[in-house]
C-alpha cells in the first residue's frame, strides 16, 4: 500500500507543476507590470522596486517562474495590501469553513442518494424507481444558488428554523448553519450518482455470486450489504470523483449566498477589490484541493476492489 | 466510440436518416424553439424597455397589471424574464461558439498530425483541466474584470478543452478509415482532407456534446451574472435578476422565482432534447 | 390414469422403503411470466432422490433443469411462479415454506453449487469468509467457525488452506475456486446438495478432478447429490440414478446402467447415439433431427414427438405421463412397450 501511495503520488508532480504554471501566468494576462497589477493603488516607487526584484522580473519568464515555485514551497503566497496580512495566514483561517463544506456535502449526497438508489434497484418501474429518474432529468438542470435562494425562502424565513447565513461558533452550530448550503450541493450531486449507482446497482443483483449468497440462506439485508452494495458502489465513487471539481468550485457560489466565510467567499471579496495575490493564492489552493481529492478517491478504490491491489503487486 | 466502420456522413452531403424523432426529442426541441422565439421575437413585440425605472411601482406582488410583480426598482419582472431569455440566448451563443470553433480545430490539428502538436496540445489541456473549471472561469474574470464581454472570454480560454478531447478522439479514429486513406492516396491536400472529408465526421459527437454545453454555459452564465461578474445591471439577465431579488426574498420572493423556474425548464428542456438527439442521430448505441 | 398414478407412487417409493427418499419431487410446475404471457418451463416432474445417492438430472440447454433444481430451494427470479406441485424434503413441503424458514434449509440442509466459479465468487471478500457465511448465527462464531472453515477446506482438498483462507477469489485458479463453491456449499454439513452443471465452466482435466471429488464426498459424508448437466459422460462416470429432461417434462429416469443400456425413451436414445465415440465409430456424428421447442411454442402431447422417429397419431394427444417400463425405470414414451431395442437402432 505504500508503495502504491508513494507511485500516485509522483503521478501527481506533473499536476501540480502544471497547476502552478497556470496560476503563475494567470497574473500575466493582465497587460502591464505584473508588479504594479499586484500593487494595485499601494504601488508606491520603493514598493515598486522591491517587488521588482523579489519577483525577478527583470529575469526571463523561466526564471520568474523558478523564484515563483520556490516562494511557494517556503510557504510564501504573497501579502494582501487589501487584508493587511500574509495571504498564506488567509487562506488557512479560511480553509475550515470551506471543507465543512465540502464534507458535509459529499456526506449528505451519500445519504440521500444511496438509500434511493438501491431501493430504485430493488423496485424497478415502481414509483420510487420513476421518481428518481425524474429526479435525474431535472436536477441536473437546476441552478445551484437558485435553489439555495429557495431553501433559504422556505426553512430560514417563510419557515424560519434554519439561519439564513453564516459560519456560527460551535462544531454544534455550524452543524445546523451549514446545513442548507451542504444539502444545496448536495441536490446537484444526487442526481449524478443516483444515476451511476442505480444501474450499477441493478448489474449487480444479477451476478452470480448474489445467488451462491442467497442459496447460503442469508438474510436480504446481509445480501445487500455485504454483497450487493461493496460490489456496486465503484461506479458511483468514479461520478462522485468525476464531479469532484464541480463541487469544489461549487463552494464559491453557495459560499456567497450563504456568507459563509470560507475561500470561496475569499474568493469572491478579492474580486470585488482586485486583490490578485488573494485570487492567485486561493485559485492555487482550490486546484490542489482537487487533486488531494482525487489522490483519496483512488484510495478508496484500491480499499474497496482487492483485484486492484494485484494490479500494483 | 464510434463502432462503425462506416462514417456517419461522407463527403460535403449530409444524409438524414429516415426516422421518426423520438418524444423526448420533440418535446424538448419544442420547448427550446419557443425560447427562441420568445428570445428573438418577444422584445419586439413586447417593446418596453426591461432597464426603465419606476421607483412608484416598487417591489409590487403578483397582479393583473404585473403578473409575476415589480423588482426593487419598479420594473416588471415578466418583461425582464422575457428581455433576459436574449439575453441568455446571447450568452449560451456565445460561449459555446468560440469553444466549439477554436476546440474542434485545436484537437482535429491535434488528432491527425499527433507527434509534437499532440503533445503540446495535450499538455496545454492538462494544464487547464487540473483546475476547477468554475474557479478558473472566475480567476481569469477577477484578472480581466467582470462583464460580459470577459465572460465570453474567460468560459472560451477554459471551454475549448472539452471540445479539443472530443474532436482529437474521433480525429484519430477516422484518419485510419478507408475514406481517409483513400483521400490522400488520390493526393487531395491535407487542408481539404481535414475540411471536407474528415470534420463532417468528426465534429458529430462535437455537436452533440455542445447542446448539453450550451444548456451548461447559460447555468454558468447566471452563476457569474448572479455573483455580479458577468451580465452587469442594469442588463435583465436571469442571474443578475436571482441576486438581485436574493436581499427582498423575505419581503418579495417572487423576484428570484420567475427566473429560477424559467431556467430550470430551459435546462429540462435541453436534456430531454440532448437525450431525444442522441437516441436520433446514433439509432444503434444501447441505452 | 389412476392406476398408471399407483404405478409411479410404489416404484417412486422405491423398493419397499418410502421414507427411503430423501428427497421427493411430485407434479413440479414452474412458468415464467415475459411480456404478460405466462410461459411453462416445467411442467408436472417427478422424481426422487436416496440418501447418499449422487442422482442426475439430464437435458440440453432450455430444458428445465436449472429452474428445477432452483426451485427446489425456491431460488428463482421475481418472474417465475411455481405452479404446482410439492417437493417432500425432511417431512416438510420445501413449495410451502415462507422466505424465512426456506432461509433456514438453504445452506444448512441443501447446498447449492453453481456453475462458473468465476461469477459465484463475491471478489471483495475472502474465500475464508465466504465459506465462514454459510455457517451464520451464534451456532459457531469466532475461532470455532473458523476452524469449521478450514475443515471444509480441507475436505474439499483445497491445498494449504491456513493461507488460502485469507485469499481473495481472483487469486486462485479455475478448479480451486469451484472447490471452494463446494465448500461453501457443505460447511454446514447439508443432507442433500444441488449441482448445477459444476463442471461446464471448467478445463477437462479439472472436471475429472471435480466429479471424483464430488464422488468422493457423498460417499464420505453420506451425503446426496443432484447433479445437473448436459453431458451423458458425466452421469455415466458419477451418477447411480438420473432423469431426463425435455422441454420441462421428465421423459425417462431410471438407474443409470437400465437406461443406457435399454433407453425406453427415443429421446434418451438419441441423446447416447449423438455421443461421439471416438476414432472407432464409423460414419458421422448421429444428431437427433430438429431442434428443441421455445418455450412460448411448446407441441401438445408429447412435446418431443415433431422430431421423433417413432411417433403415432396418439402422441399428439395428451402428455403421456411416466410408467414404469421395469421397476424403478420409467418412461413417458407410450409405445414403450412396442418399440425396438433403442440403444442399437
Amino acid at each position: 500500500m505504500g508503495a502504491f501511495l508513494l507511485r500516485r503520488t509522483v503521478l501527481l508532480v506533473p499536476v501540480v507543476v502544471g497547476i502552478t504554471l497556470g496560476v503563475f501566468l494567470l497574473i500575466r494576462l493582465i497587460p502591464g507590470d505584473p508588479a504594479r497589477v499586484l500593487l494595485g493603488i499601494h504601488a508606491t516607487p520603493e514598493a515598486l522596486a522591491f517587488l521588482h526584484k523579489s519577483m525577478g522580473l527583470d529575469r526571463s519568464l523561466a526564471a520568474q517562474y523558478v523564484i515563483f515555485v520556490k516562494a511557494l514551497l517556503r510557504g510564501q503566497l504573497g501579502y494582501s495590501y487589501f487584508f493587511g496580512e500574509q495571504v498564506i495566514d488567509l487562506v488557512l483561517a479560511r480553509l475550515a469553513p470551506t471543507l465543512f463544506l465540502i464534507g458535509y456535502a459529499t456526506v449528505l449526497t451519500v445519504l440521500i442518494a444511496f438509500p434511493s438508489a438501491i431501493l430504485a434497484a430493488l423496485r424497478p418501474n415502481s414509483i420510487w424507481d420513476q421518481a428518481v429518474r425524474f429526479a435525474s432529468i431535472f436536477g441536473i438542470g437546476l441552478p445551484s444558488y437558485w435553489l439555495g435562494v429557495v431553501l433559504v425562502y422556505a426553512f430560514a424565513i417563510a419557515i424560519p428554523i434554519l439561519p439564513v447565513a453564516g459560519y456560527g461558533e460551535s462544531i454544534a452550530e455550524h452543524f445546523t448553519f451549514l446545513l442548507l448550503p451542504s444539502l444545496t450541493i448536495a441536490v446537484s450531486l444526487v442526481p449524478l450518482v443516483l444515476r451511476a449507482l442505480r444501474a450499477s446497482v441493478m448489474e449487480t443483483l444479477r451476478a452470480g455470486y448474489v445467488d451462491t449468497a442467497r442459496a447460503k440462506g442469508l438474510a436480504w439485508h446481509r445480501v445487500m450489504g455485504r454483497h450487493v452494495v461493496r460490489n456496486a458502489l465503484m461506479p458511483a465513487v468514479t461520478v462522485l470523483a468525476l464531479n469532484i471539481g464541480y463541487l469544489i468550485g461549487g463552494t464559491v457560489i453557495i459560499e456567497n449566498v450563504f456568507a459563509i466565510p470560507g475561500l470561496g467567499g475569499l474568493m469572491i471579496l478579492s474580486i470585488g477589490t482586485r486583490d490578485y495575490p488573494t485570487i492567485q493564492a486561493v485559485t492555487l489552493v482550490f486546484a490542489i484541493l482537487v487533486v488531494l481529492v482525487n489522490l483519496v478517491t483512488d484510495l478508496i478504490y484500491v480499499v474497496l476492489d482487492p483485484r486492484l491491489r494485484a494490479v500494483i503487486r | 466510440m464510434t463502432a462503425a466502420s462506416e462514417p456517419a456522413v461522407s463527403g460535403p452531403g449530409r444524409r438524414f436518416l429516415r426516422r421518426k424523432p423520438p418524444r423526448s426529442l420533440v418535446i424538448g426541441g419544442g420547448m427550446i424553439l419557443f425560447w427562441i422565439a420568445l428570445a428573438v421575437f418577444g422584445p419586439l413585440v413586447w417593446t418596453a424597455d426591461p432597464t426603465a425605472l419606476n421607483l412608484g411601482a416598487s417591489l409590487l406582488p403578483p397582479s393583473q397589471a404585473h403578473p409575476f410583480g415589480t423588482d426593487s426598482l419598479g420594473r416588471d419582472v415578466l418583461l425582464r424574464v422575457v428581455n433576459g431569455a436574449s439575453v441568455d440566448l446571447q450568452i449560451g451563443l456565445f460561449t459555446v461558439l468560440p469553444a466549439l470553433i477554436i476546440g474542434s480545430l485545436v484537437g482535429a490539428l491535434a488528432g491527425y498530425y499527433g507527434s509534437i502538436v499532440d503533445i503540446a496540445v495535450m499538455r496545454l489541456v492538462d494544464i487547464v483541466v487540473a483546475f476547477p473549471f468554475f474557479v478558473l472561469v472566475i480567476a481569469i474574470i477577477a484578472v480581466l474584470g467582470p462583464g460580459l464581454i470577459n465572460m465570453y472570454i474567460a468560459v472560451g480560454l477554459v471551454g475549448w478543452v472539452s471540445y479539443a478531447r472530443v474532436v482529437r478522439a474521433e480525429m484519430m479514429v477516422a484518419k485510419q478509415m478507408d475514406y481517409a486513406r483513400a483521400a490522400r492516396v488520390l493526393g487531395f491536400s491535407d487542408a481539404r482532407i481535414l475540411l471536407r472529408h474528415l470534420m463532417p465526421n468528426v465534429i458529430v459527437q462535437a455537436l452533440i456534446y455542445s447542446t448539453s454545453d450550451f444548456i451548461l454555459n447559460i447555468l454558468l452564465g447566471s452563476s457569474l451574472g448572479f455573483l455580479g461578474l458577468g451580465a452587469q445591471p442594469p442588463t435583465p439577465e436571469w442571474g443578475v435578476m436571482i441576486a438581485d431579488g436574493y436581499s427582498f426574498l423575505a419581503r418579495a420572493p417572487w423576484i428570484s422565482a420567475l427566473p429560477g423556474l424559467v431556467i430550470v425548464a430551459l435546462a429540462a428542456a435541453f436534456s430531454l432534447f440532448g437525450d431525444g438527439l442522441a437516441d436520433y442521430l446514433r439509432p444503434e448505441i444501447d441505452r | 390414469m389412476a392406476a398408471e398414478k399407483a404405478i409411479i407412487d410404489r416404484d417412486a417409493g422405491g423398493k419397499g422403503d418410502a421414507a427411503g427418499s430423501i428427497l421427493t419431487v411430485r407434479d413440479l410446475a414452474v412458468a415464467y411470466r415475459r411480456g404478460g404471457r405466462a410461459l411453462d418451463v416445467v411442467n408436472g416432474v417427478s422424481f426422487d432422490v436416496r440418501p447418499g445417492e449422487i442422482f442426475g438430472l439430464v437435458g440440453e440447454s432450455g430444458s428445465g433443469k436449472s429452474t428445477v433444481i432452483r426451485s427446489l430451494i425456491q431460488l428463482l427470479p421475481a418472474n417465475a411462479a411455481i405452479g404446482g406441485g410439492s417437493v417432500d424434503f425432511a417431512g416438510r413441503d420445501l413449495l410451502r415454506l415462507g422466505e424465512r424458514e426456506m432461509r433456514q434449509v438453504r445452506g444448512r440442509d441443501i447446498g447449492m453449487v453453481f456453475q462458473d466459479p468465476l461469477n459465484s465468487l463475491n471478489p471483495v471478500m475472502t474465500v475464508g469468509a465466504q465459506i465462514g457465511e454459510t455457517l451464520r448465527g451464534a451456532e459457531s462464531a469466532g475461532q470455532s467457525r473458523r476452524e469449521r472453515v478450514l475443515a471444509a477446506m480441507r475436505l474439499v482438498h483445497i491445498p494449504d488452506p491456513e493461507r488460502l483462507y485469507g485469499a481473495y477469489p481472483h487469486e486462485l485458479s479455475g478448479g480451486l475456486r469451484q472447490r471452494v463453491a463446494i465448500a461453501i456449499a457443505l460447511v454446514a454439513s447439508p443432507k442433500l446438495l444441488l449441482a448445477d452443471e459444476p463442471t461446464t465452466a471448467l478445463d477437462v482435466t479439472i472436471q475429472d478432478q471435480i466429479l471424483k471429488l464430488l464422488m468422493e464426498l457423498s460417499g464420505r459424508l453420506g451425503m446426496s447429490v443432484i447433479l445437473v448437466t448436459h453431458d451423458l459422460g458425466v452421469v455415466a462416470q458419477t451418477c447411480r440414478r438420473v432423469a431426463v429432461l425435455y422441454a420441462g417434462r421428465i421423459v425417462e429416469s431410471g438407474p443409470v446402467e437400465r437406461v443406457f443400456a435399454r433407453p425406453a425413451h427415443p429421446y434418451t436414445a438419441g441423446l447416447l447415439q449423438s455421443i461421439p465415440r471416438g476414432p472407432a465409430s464409423e460414419g458421422r456424428l448421429k444428431g437427433i433431427g430438429g431442434t428443441p421447442p421455445s418455450l412460448d411454442s411448446i407441441p401438445a402431447g408429447c412435446p418431443f414427438h415433431p422430431r421423433c422417429a417413432f411417433a403415432i397419431e396418439a402422441c399428439r394427444a395428451g402428455q403421456p405421463p411416466l410408467v414404469a417400463q421395469e421397476a424403478n425405470h420409467l418412461t413417458a414414451c407410450i409405445r414403450h412397450g412396442d418399440l425396438p431395442d433403442l440403444a442399437h437402432v
